[in-house]
């Protein structure tokens, strides 16, 4: 069997379009994801059931559906209703990419803000102690010690997660969006060679992943440096 | 002039007290230590200093003012002035047994840290005393090292430069040689007892009867929570007049 080249090479274009909207889709996702984390977790390490439930039941809910239920969810349940279709944020919801990156950082946000807890609850107790000791309030105490050391901490597990999510925007090609995969979707009917069209995207994602790992290696690098075996 | 004064410190783990009424004073210059077997709750009376612990009774004050405490829920006392237990604190430096350095600090980010964000000195002011003080305990050179890259001894200077570096009235130090490998004891006992020639108030959680006798100017030895035994420690150590310091004294002098 042949691969035909020459059509994936003229469709590079919508391949290249299709990448922009990935990348778009999943760093919006990502930084809004983060956002919602951080409180997230601070709520989920708070000993206060009043704080720590509503937060665990939304990383239970969230992480206990599918994405994609979430995503037909947002893009065609909530336009089922009257009063949604005639609020302020209806020209928003309407637009397939407004709901896939809302779906995405809702998503993102409830595994991030579990992996933060678990890392803010990993601290070491002395060194809250020590912080506690000096005279920190409770704000600094977070600001300065506990929330900057349990975000290097996880750095290793978020970029897994930072992979995933990568790997999830795919289903937005369901939602009519074109990225990367909808790009494949579209060569692969246009032409009938869906063989071709989807080696294709699939390459581009290695691609992206294999750069999003450099990256973390990097970050890893410069904030996990105290982690790293001693060089000198 | 007092600096430190405790009176009264009782604590319990719940029906277990460990602490049955341990009062202490601190003049202005007065190195402490305080000894005693495990168990005998002289590090838990030493947390209940800064409320790391929190006291089931007794009074704390420093410079004659009055930590305001108030009941909690199990019985324990905390401070009623978040604000106040603070600005105590920040004036309480404490040095722990296994450093407690911040893992994701350089050296002298972790002793420039609480001077910056609790006692509000720009990061100027800051560097130039955490360079001070590094060098004084002579750490200098690793100033940019990350605690994970340091010895246990040069781990310990650097926390002793941590709290140098809030200038505090009193420093509380929980055996700060206790995790150190032997040959590391010598460089911090002698830190500390530079510190005690400068006329700083210490109080000391100590098994180190050579640092009890030669640089301590007050022996209090907690037994069972009780202070069995106190005064000066070259009297107290050369002349036990208690049995279970006896017993201590024989069992820790080699």
């Amino acid at each position: 069997m042949l691969l035909d080249y020459h059509l994936i090479w003229e469709n590079l274009p919508l391949y290249f379009n299709g990448a922009l909207l990935t990348l778009k889709l999943l760093l919006l996702s990502l930084a809004f994801g983060l956002v919602l984390a951080v409180p997230l977790a601070l709520l989920r390490v708070s000993r206060s059931p009043l704080l720590n439930f509503p937060a665990w039941l939304y990383t239970y809910v969230i992480r206990g559906t599918p994405m994609l239920v979430q995503l037909f969810l947002i893009y065609y349940g909530l336009a089922q209703f009257e009063a949604v279709r005639q609020s302020a944020f209806w020209p928003y919801l309407s637009s397939a990419t407004f709901c896939a990156c809302l779906a995405f950082a809702i998503n993102t946000s409830a595994y991030s803000a579990e992996l933060l807890a678990g890392s803010l609850k990993a601290t070491s107790n002395g060194e809250i102690e020590a912080g506690r000791a000096m005279g920190m309030s409770r704000f600094t105490l977070y600001r300065r010690i506990l929330l900057p050391s349990a975000l290097r901490r996880v750095l290793p597990q978020y970029s897994n997660e930072v992979l995933m999510m990568l790997q999830t925007t795919s289903l937005a090609s369901i939602v009519t969006l074109v990225d990367i995969t909808g790009a494949a979707r579209t060569v692969s009917s246009r032409f009938y060679m869906p063989f071709e069209a989807f080696i294709t995207a699939g390459l581009i994602y290695l691609v992206l992943t294999f750069i999003l790992v450099r990256l973390f290696k990097l970050a890893e690098r410069h904030w996990l440096a105290y982690l790293a075996p001693r060089k000198h | 002039m007092t600096k430190l004064e405790v009176r009264d410190l009782h604590k319990c783990y719940g029906r277990h007290e460990v602490l049955k009424g341990v009062s202490l004073e601190a003049k202005a210059g007065d190195v402490i230590s305080i000894i005693g077997s495990s168990g005998s709750g002289k590090s838990t009376f030493l947390r209940c200093i800064n409320l790391l612990e929190q006291p089931n009774q007794g009074q704390i004050l420093l410079n004659g003012e009055a930590l305001k405490l108030a009941a909690n829920k199990l019985g324990g006392l905390k401070a009623q002035d978040p604000k106040q237990l603070q600005r105590m604190r920040s004036r309480l430096a404490m040095v722990f047994q296994h450093f407690n350095l911040w893992a994701h600090m350089s050296a002298i980010e972790n002793v420039m840290e609480a001077p910056v964000h609790v006692l509000g000195l720009s990061k100027q002011e800051a560097r130039e005393k955490a360079e001070h003080y590094l060098n004084q305990v002579g750490v200098a050179h690793r100033k940019g090292a990350y605690p994970a890259h340091m010895s246990g001894g040069e781990q310990q200077r650097v926390a002793i430069a941590r709290a140098l570096a809030m200038e505090p009235e009193v420093m509380l130090f929980d055996e700060p040689t206790s995790a150190l490998d032997p040959e590391l004891v010598g460089e911090v006992l002698k830190v500390m007892q530079d510190l005690a020639r400068e006329g700083r108030t210490m109080v000391v959680v100590t098994h180190e009867m050579g640092f009890a006798r030669e640089v301590s100017n007050q022996l209090v030895f907690l037994h069972q929570g009780r202070v069995e035994e106190r005064g000066n420690p070259r009297e107290v150590l050369n002349n036990p007049q208690s049995e279970r310091l006896q017993q201590f004294l024989a069992g820790s002098l080699k």
